[in-house]
């Protein structure tokens, strides 16, 4: 373990590529609004079938940092700098970003269900990409609402419009829909905020199901559910990550002050 | 009760009084056109040919006509306006060629029909030759309707969220591929309704078709659906008096005995379509929304 102390007010956790395997890591990424520097400071390395929380206040920019991830900010901002996915720079012109979406799954902060049936949103992607074969589709839907835990309440209403759903349903049921590409990496942008406690704890169980499969980088603005939920926390303040490290320490012995003041509640 | 609340049931009386005025006049103009209207209407009157001369002529063809041309304008203009409106709410950056094609969709929307129909007439009827024809009244309604729905399906594409869209970009999908997949099925019930509501709009619509369709209505072949023969009703080529021109028509210049009845039952059965039109826009678009969002 090379842990490096930043001699300044940051701590930024460092796996050994020889012992731990790394999905994703991000390298001097820089991301401008126009020309005003949104978030920069951010070299993470997300460990393979783990979750990290991606915490801070308001506009820290870790909304930013998720949505850089997967190439959503594309039309939105300027990125700058690397982002390797299995070794690969994937913030390039030339990497085909539907690729990189297909494997870099989102679920967003509002569920989002189609206009179409339960059955339709999640192998609507599959079809876009030539899969017309309607056992293996069913095949996937009744795999990923398995793995969403949804199809016990689903599975006799898969022809049912999706958007009928409760939100809790709703969400699962978009996780499902990101699963069913087979990515290899779960982006959540803040997933649970339009849910209910009891829907949030049931999403929390399915995300700890998930993490056997899937490398997982959630964003949330609840510290309680970072806690609860992750093996590592990245914690951001204007724009930088402040202090990467195990979940654990980050709430019980986080090594940078700023991050004792949010997670005790000082600020935020 | 102290002067505020007094100022205040005062002004809500006020406001209840000017809206049940308008709901009043709306009910007189309906009520009298029925009343004087719709005792002229029979199943006769409905589908056969009008007389010119003698009494007891029908409004068959106009009726069709005017169904034919509404269904002829919405085949031409329906494709162009859901481009447009693609392109103006999901493609078009916000730059002088955006507010440039934003201006003359609102200038042509506020034309009046009359100077649309006597540009139809010079460009169809006149300068590509194709005589007072259905085909000439086709394209001079589709120019009138083109701008009212290109902003109503703007503004149903508009209406749905965002979230739409980052759900099929987060899928790797295509910006076109989301749109046409995602975005344009959500926004389904508007456009319908929208469709519905300016289809009402060009079938009563009598000053942009009197010098384009035409202001005779010749005796059709209705055993006859080749529309390359003249008297058939399909042919495109043909002159084609409407409805609505034909309540103009007979008011100005007819002269058959019952011109009055005619023209009272004309009235009433077009203005009871446009009634049918706006009313099922509502509730269709209504029911396609609640098929699409609930669980039967």
């Amino acid at each position: 373990m090379l842990n490096t102390k930043n001699k300044s007010d940051r701590f930024i956790y460092h796996f050994n590529p020889e012992e731990t395997e790394i999905t994703m890591q991000t390298k001097n990424l820089e991301v401008y609004y126009g020309k005003s520097l949104a978030m920069h400071n951010a070299d993470i390395q997300f460990q393979k079938n783990t979750i990290t929380a991606l915490i801070g206040p308001s506009g820290s920019g870790k909304s930013t940092y998720l949505r850089s991830l997967n190439r959503m900010n594309d039309d939105i901002a300027t990125v700058k700098g690397q982002i390797l996915y299995q070794g690969v720079d994937i913030n390039q012109p030339k990497i085909d970003v539907y690729e990189v979406r297909r494997r870099i799954g989102m679920v967003f902060q509002r569920p989002n269900p189609f206009a179409k049936s339960i059955y339709g949103n999640i192998t609507f992607a599959l079809e876009r990409r030539g899969v017309h074969d309607k056992r293996v589709l069913d095949e996937v839907v009744e795999k990923t609402l398995k793995q969403a835990a949804v199809w016990d309440q689903v599975k006799d209403n898969l022809h049912k419009s999706a958007q009928s759903l409760s939100g809790g349903q709703a969400q699962r049921v978009c996780i499902a829909r990101a699963l069913a590409v087979e990515p290899d990496v779960l982006l959540l942008d803040e997933p649970a905020s339009a849910l209910d406690p009891v829907s949030t704890q049931q999403l929390e169980q399915t995300l700890r199901e998930l993490k056997k499969d899937y490398t997982i980088i959630i964003v949330t603005h609840n510290m309680q559910q970072a806690a609860r939920l992750s093996d590592y926390t990245v914690f951001f303040n204007l724009g930088e990550a402040i202090e990467y490290n195990k979940t654990r320490k980050i709430f019980t012995r986080p090594k940078i002050e700023l991050t004792d003041d949010y997670v005790s509640g000082n600020f935020g | 009760m102290n002067r505020t609340q007094k100022q205040s049931q005062i002004a809500i009386l006020l406001l209840r009084l000017i809206a049940a005025l308008v709901v009043l006049i709306l009910a007189f103009l309906i009520g009298y056109i029925f009343i004087t209207g719709l005792p002229n209407v029979s199943w006769k009157f409905l589908t056969s040919p009008a007389k010119a001369f003698t009494a007891g002529g029908g409004i068959g063809v106009q009726l069709f006509n005017s169904i034919y041309l509404l269904i002829l304008a919405m085949i031409i203009s329906l494709p162009i306006a859901l481009g447009a409106s693609i392109y103006l709410s999901e493609y078009a950056k916000d730059n002088w060629f955006t507010s440039m094609i934003r201006t003359a969709i609102e200038i042509l929307s506020s034309l009046p029909s009359v100077v649309v129909g006597l540009f139809g007439f010079l460009l169809f009827v006149v300068q590509f030759n194709y005589g007072f024809s259905i085909i000439s009244g086709a394209l001079t309604l589709t120019i009138f309707n083109l701008p009212l729905l290109t902003r109503n399906i703007e503004e149903s594409l508009a209406s749905v969220s965002d979230d739409q869209r980052q759900g099929g970009l987060g899928l790797g999908l295509s910006k076109y591929e989301t749109i046409v997949h995602i975005v344009v099925p959500a926004a389904l019930p508007g456009i319908i309704s929208g469709v519905i509501l300016c289809s009402g709009r060009v079938f009563g619509e009598a000053a942009a078709l009197i010098y384009t369709a035409g202001q005779s209505a010749p005796a059709l072949n209705f055993g006859d659906w080749n529309p390359f023969n003249i008297d058939s009703p399909l042919s495109p080529l043909r002159p084609a008096e409407t409805l609505a021109v034909h309540i103009w028509k007979i008011n100005s210049e007819g002269i058959m005995p019952d011109l009055t009845q005619v023209s009272s039952g004309s009235a009433a059965v077009l203005v009871l379509a446009i009634l049918i039109f706006n009313l099922s826009a509502r509730y269709i678009g209504r029911k396609i929304f609640e098929k699409m969002t609930s669980m039967n």
